[in-house]
């Protein structure tokens, strides 16, 4: 499977990161050597073979289903780069 | 007492305890080594102020007879874990600001413990790296160097700052985190030892994600006693990590016997790998001979999907990345990009994130989008994670046919010169992990330590992997690996 600029330009814009054009077949390249390092694994016979979900068998614990905390507007949004009026603020969405 | 920063965890913790010495005269021993040695770059935020009133308040509970065992001694803490207040900012310049409003588990248990934090510690972005190069804030240099040369040497990655920090006794320890090698191959390359615990022994709440199925804390300290004694006070369960398991964390000091009469220690054949230098091939046969000397019993064992994990790991970390690192988009912490009139949303979210991120952490979000994305989910992200069984697979057979822990090297080399890997391509990088990448994908612990030194005067170290929770038992048999080896060499200080 080889990629080309359309196809790494497509995975960045899937991926939200903004690459300039003439960057693009530099990173094609990247992928092509990352993926071919990758393709060994089609060598290994995984018939029969489940994906591992968790190293390490366990149930995941259940907790009581009551509230645990919460009115903490102001520390959720301390960090934000644009909070108004106890919201964050993000560019228009919907025009 | 002089040099009080040079000493190890127990011995300053004896020495607080007796009385020699005070929690605030040890820390300002530190702050003084660290402001001499902004050379290294190890320790990128400075909480001095904190360090003294956190040790001025372990001398009253040491004075009042309450001094649980890490209490007044000063350690540094890797960016990755969020400290309430502190910037933490997991090296990279996307969460630059960042004021975490909350402390996270590892390090509120340290200082529940009575731990005095010295300051945050270099790190790869994002714990992406094997050299500390992908920092936002320039690579930590090693405080060791190649006999008669000052060439600048990587302290190794992602935990290279904590590294960097003990080995040079800027601290007493540090903590560090391990998702594909990043405690074992900076301990490896520094001369210090670094223990990556069970998946789901200590916390992750906190910490600032990467790879979750592989993400561990673990200490990085300067001998394997001091390795116990810290890990103790940052393991537990906790139930904000539904990952994090509940078990009862063992006294791993009083399991330190070093009697390993009788252990079975097995020799896998798959990490003898074609090229391998001379220097590590006579070190890992020394650690055979030092094991077999102190009574256990060497077997050759085989682990045949060896050879697939990296590949595995650079699917699956990746994978995970990829969706961890999807939350940094500007809206809710950290960069967000100026925008040009007209941009929408979908403008500031690519132009956030390509500021942000630096190449290799965007290279891993981009190949992790790739392998998770429609068509290639099954080809690869499935395929990955059914190799990841058969390479758990592997262990769990080794363990069932008797064997105690596994011998192999923990890096393919000595420490290597910064800017020395910049020409070669990515994968050339990757294959730092190649002997401890596949504890990970196990979720077992791995403990690496120093046992030797290089024909150029770098110390070289060994990894020793145990079975699940059976850490005591692990940090056991490396104490006796320690005392045989006696390692005792420290880097001559220049900086």
């Amino acid at each position: 499977m080889s990629i080309d600029e359309t196809k790494a330009a497509r995975v960045a814009k899937l991926a939200r990161i903004k690459v300039e054009p003439d960057a693009l077949p530099a990173l094609a390249q990247e992928f092509n050597t990352i993926l071919g390092f990758i393709e060994q694994l089609n060598e290994v016979d995984v018939e029969g073979v489940e994906p591992m979900t968790s190293v390490t068998p366990q149930l995941l614990k259940k907790r009581d289903d009551v509230v645990r905390d919460g009115n903490q507007q102001a520390k959720v949004l301390a960090n934000a780069p644009d909070a108004r009026e106890g919201f964050f603020a993000v560019p228009k969405v919907v025009e | 007492m002089s040099e009080l920063n040079k000493m190890g965890l127990a011995e300053a913790r004896d020495a607080l305890r007796a009385g020699d010495t005070s929690s605030v005269e040890l820390t300002d021993a530190c702050l003084t080594a660290i402001n001499s040695a902004s050379a290294l770059n190890a320790f990128v935020h400075h909480t001095g102020d904190l360090a003294m009133e956190q040790a001025t308040a372990a001398d009253k509970r040491i004075k009042a007879g309450d001094a649980p065992a890490m209490c007044g001694l000063p350690i540094g803490i890797k960016d990755l874990f969020c400290t309430k207040g502190v910037p933490s900012q997991a090296g990279s310049r996307i969460l630059e600001g960042f004021l975490p409003q909350y402390e996270s588990t590892v390090s509120q248990k340290l200082f529940d413990n009575g731990a005095v934090m010295l300051g945050k510690l270099n790190m790869d972005e994002f714990a992406m790296g094997s050299s500390n190069e992908t920092s936002v804030y320039g690579s930590a240099v090693n405080p060791w160097r190649r006999s008669g040369e000052d060439t600048k040497l990587t302290p190794g990655g992602s935990s290279g700052g904590s590294a960097a920090a003990v080995a040079a006794d800027l601290c007493l320890a540090a903590t560090g985190t391990d998702t594909g090698g990043s405690i074992r191959q900076p301990a490896a390359f520094t001369g210090t030892v670094g223990i990556k615990p069970t998946y789901g022994r200590c916390s992750r709440w906190g910490v600032v994600a990467f790879a979750s199925s592989l993400d561990q804390a673990g200490p990085m300290t300067k001998s394997v006693r001091d390795a116990a004694i810290m890990l103790e006070a940052m393991a537990g369960f906790d139930a904000k990590d539904s990952t994090s398991v509940d078990l009862a964390v063992p006294d791993f000091e009083a399991a330190l016997t070093g009697d390993i009469r009788g252990k079975k220690i097995g020799i896998p054949r798959e990490y003898r790998m074609d090229g391998m230098s001379h220097e590590i091939e006579k070190l890992w046969a020394d650690g055979v001979t030092m094991l077999r000397d102190a009574g256990a019993e060497i077997v050759d064992i085989s682990l045949p999907h060896t050879k697939y994990a990296l590949p595995a790991y650079y699917v699956i970390a990746p994978a995970e990345a990829s969706s961890n690192l999807a939350r940094y988009d500007g809206v809710r912490y950290g960069h967000r990009a100026k925008m040009d009139h007209g941009d929408g949303i979908t403008e500031m979210y690519e132009k956030t994130r390509a500021e942000g991120f630096g190449h290799e952490v965007q290279r891993r979000v981009m190949v992790g989008t790739y392998v998770l994305s429609a068509g290639f989910y099954d080809a690869y992200y499935n395929r990955a994670r059914k190799v990841r069984t058969l390479i758990k697979k592997d262990f769990e057979d080794v363990f069932a046919s008797g064997v105690d822990t596994i011998l192999t090297p923990a890096t393919p080399s000595a420490a290597f010169g910064l800017n020395e890997m910049a020409e070669t391509d990515p994968v050339a990088m990757y294959l730092n992990d190649i002997f401890t990448v596949t504890v990970n994908l196990a979720g077992l612990p791995g403990i690496a330590l120093p046992t030797g030194t290089s024909a150029q005067g770098l110390p070289l170290g060994l990894q020793l992997i145990g079975r699940p929770w059976e850490e005591a038992e692990l940090l056991s048999t490396a104490y006796a690996l320690e005392r045989s080896a006696g390692f005792m060499a420290k880097a001559e200080k220049w900086w």
